[in-house]
């Protein structure tokens, strides 16, 4: 079963429909690849959260098969949610548990056993160790976040769900945040996450996906989504009008703009060479003169607003 | 087996009540004492005797059923029913557990804390009161089954409740009147018919003959009867708490 060309993450045509008839999933299909860390984005409602539950077993599928590392995840949920970690959108503790004891509660529900010194590294990695002792209602929200993760990765998951690890989480634990899911990138651990911060799934996902309306509308690499669809303009602001481009400079496929005042070349930075240094070489050969320059660059966050507002 | 699942939840579930052990301990062992200074002592020493046992004596089984049913059912409702009202739930759906392994978690601990309180309640009435049991095993076996089938009872009223009213109105509304209508306090003989009749569609009649029966054999209904009646009940609360999970009911959307 378990072989590493397999995807750990195998869903086929997918649907949710909730009671009362509300389709939350259409026929979802999608696989990621182990090791992978994905992003999901996608509006309010968009059915990010569902989907998660469906994988870790608490929402019933409507039909469709998902298996994890070839697993079933309804004939064998037990294989499947061993490997399993879900840290949940919402901020649910347990307010009397201590720290220490509700992470090792969640070890044990996973079915391992006892390991104190696993409890006492993920503690210290998410700087809770000195409030070990501390029950949960005394912590703050962010550090209570921090638990949720402690509990995530109490029984040494393979498979980890982060749905918003970052909503109403300060700077420091974003970056705290981000360092862990490296790290357990280099462990080997399949991460998959939904945020509505952009730059965060620019930071740290390898491949994103946008969800929405229940559909999955897009799902690329990164680099490739990046290149495909952010381009780079440089955009030079003239001294003196130009009324058309020169015959020697037409490789550079230029624009020209505002009454002949702009020249505008797109690049993408995504190849080795930008074009850039010979452009400011044949501009000087040719004596064109500028006063200003800017780059401009679509960001994920453009691309993202534009493919939701056409799937609409 | 996911035998340390298990072990969590009926760790987590223990250590809620040594949270609150003044609750859990102290509170019967007073209720306990007050049962015996005002039924016992006062009332009981103008009742002369029931079934030819001092009164004291009498109401011993009625009041350790009465706590068996009320804390088994309040425990195991309770259990259940908070991690789906804070949310915490979600753990608990998405871990490798099995249906069998969550109800025994979440009832082996409601049924361990029901038994030490009959237990507690035991030791309890031993300063009021010369108590003698015939047949101890057999008490041991009522006690049993009755905290294993009315904390299976709880847990299904902790799924099926989704809010606090409910959760409490069943205990109230339902168990109490039984308990005290079942001839916990008196023997059913002394009631007026219609009454005597009625009495025995009561179930909980049944099981505190039983549960007397052990002590002093002295019973309202054949031991076998009640014996059978608490194990038809105990399978019948298996049989739901099978088919919740199985349907996901109020649990999985
Ligand atoms: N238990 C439920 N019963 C009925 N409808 C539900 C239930 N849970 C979610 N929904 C609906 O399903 C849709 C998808 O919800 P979901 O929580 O998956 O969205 P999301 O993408 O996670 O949104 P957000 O970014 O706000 O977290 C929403 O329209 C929501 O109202
Ligand atoms: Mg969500």
């Amino acid at each position: 079963m378990n072989s590493d060309e397999k995807p750990i993450l195998r869903i086929k045509g997918l649907n949710k429909f909730y009671s009362g008839g509300f389709q939350a999933l259409k026929d979802i299909n999608l696989e990621i690849e182990k090791g992978e860390i994905v992003a999901l984005l996608g509006p309010n409602g968009a059915g990010k959260t569902t989907l998660i539950s469906v994988v870790c077993g608490i929402v019933n599928p409507s039909s469709g098969t998902v298996s994890v590392d070839g697993y079933d995840i309804i004939k064998d949920f037990r294989k499947t949610r061993s490997i399993i970690g879900l840290v949940p959108q919402e901020l649910t503790t347990d307010s009397f548990e201590t720290v220490f004891n509700t992470v090792g509660f969640s070890r044990g529900l996973f079915g391992k056993p006892p390991n104190d010194e696993h409890i006492e590294k993920v503690l210290r990695s998410l700087s809770l160790w000195n409030k070990k002792d501390d029950m949960i209602m005394t912590l703050s929200g962010g550090m209570k976040r921090r638990v949720l993760i402690a509990k995530a990765l109490s029984h040494e998951p393979t498979v980890l769900f982060l749905d918003e690890p970052t909503a109403g989480v300060d700077v420091n634990l974003r970056k705290d945040m981000w360092e862990i899911v490296h790290e357990l990138k280099a462990e080997g651990v399949t991460i998959i996450l939904t945020t509505h911060y952009i730059e965060e799934a620019e930071e740290i996902a390898d491949r994103i996906g946008v969800i929405n309306n229940g559909e999955i509308i897009l799902m690329e690499d990164k680099e490739k989504l990046m290149a495909k669809l952010g381009k780079k303009q440089l955009i030079l602001d003239l001294c003196d009008r130009l009324s058309a481009v020169p015959e020697s400079m037409a490789d550079f496929e230029l624009e020209l703009s505002d009454n002949g005042l702009q020249l505008v070349y797109t690049f993408t930075t995504q190849r080795d060479r930008t074009g850039i240094t010979a452009l400011m070489d044949d501009l000087k050969l040719e004596g064109i003169v500028f006063r200003d320059l800017n780059t401009t660059q679509s960001s994920l966050e453009e691309i993202f607003v534009n493919l939701v507002e056409e799937s609409s | 087996m996911n035998i340390y699942g298990v072990m969590a939840i009926y760790k987590f579930e223990m250590a809620r009540t040594k949270r609150t052990l003044v609750q859990s301990i102290v509170a019967p062992v007073i209720t306990t004492s007050l049962y015996f200074i005002v039924f016992g002592a006062a009332i009981g020493s103008r009742i002369d005797q029931v079934s030819g046992i001092s009164y004291g004596a009498f109401i011993v089984p009625g009041l350790i059923m009465l706590n068996l049913l009320t804390h088994s059912i309040s425990n195991a409702s309770f259990g259940i029913y908070f991690p789906k009202f804070v949310g915490t739930v979600y753990e608990m759906l998405s871990a490798p557990v099995s249906t069998l392994e969550v109800v025994l978690g979440y009832v082996g601990a409601a049924a361990s804390k029901a038994v030490i309180l009959g237990v507690i309640i035991l030791i309890t009435a031993n300063f009021f009161i010369d108590l003698k049991i015939a047949h101890p095993i057999m008490m041991m076996v009522f006690i049993l089954l009755t905290a294993v089938s009315f904390s299976l009872f709880g847990f299904i009223l902790g799924i099926w409740a989704d809010n606090f009213e409910k959760l409490s109105v069943v205990p109230m509304l339902v168990v109490t009147p039984l308990v005290f209508l079942g001839g916990s306090f008196y023997s059913t003989d002394m009631l007026p018919q219609p009454w005597q009749t009625i009495s025995h569609f009561n179930p909980v009649l049944y099981l505190v003959s039983g549960l007397r029966w052990s002590f002093y054999e002295i019973s309202e209904v054949s031991v076998m009867l009640s014996l059978a009646s608490i194990l038809v009940f105990m399978f019948a609360c298996l049989g739901v708490v099978y088919y919740l999970f199985k349907t996901g009911y109020k649990l999985r959307s």
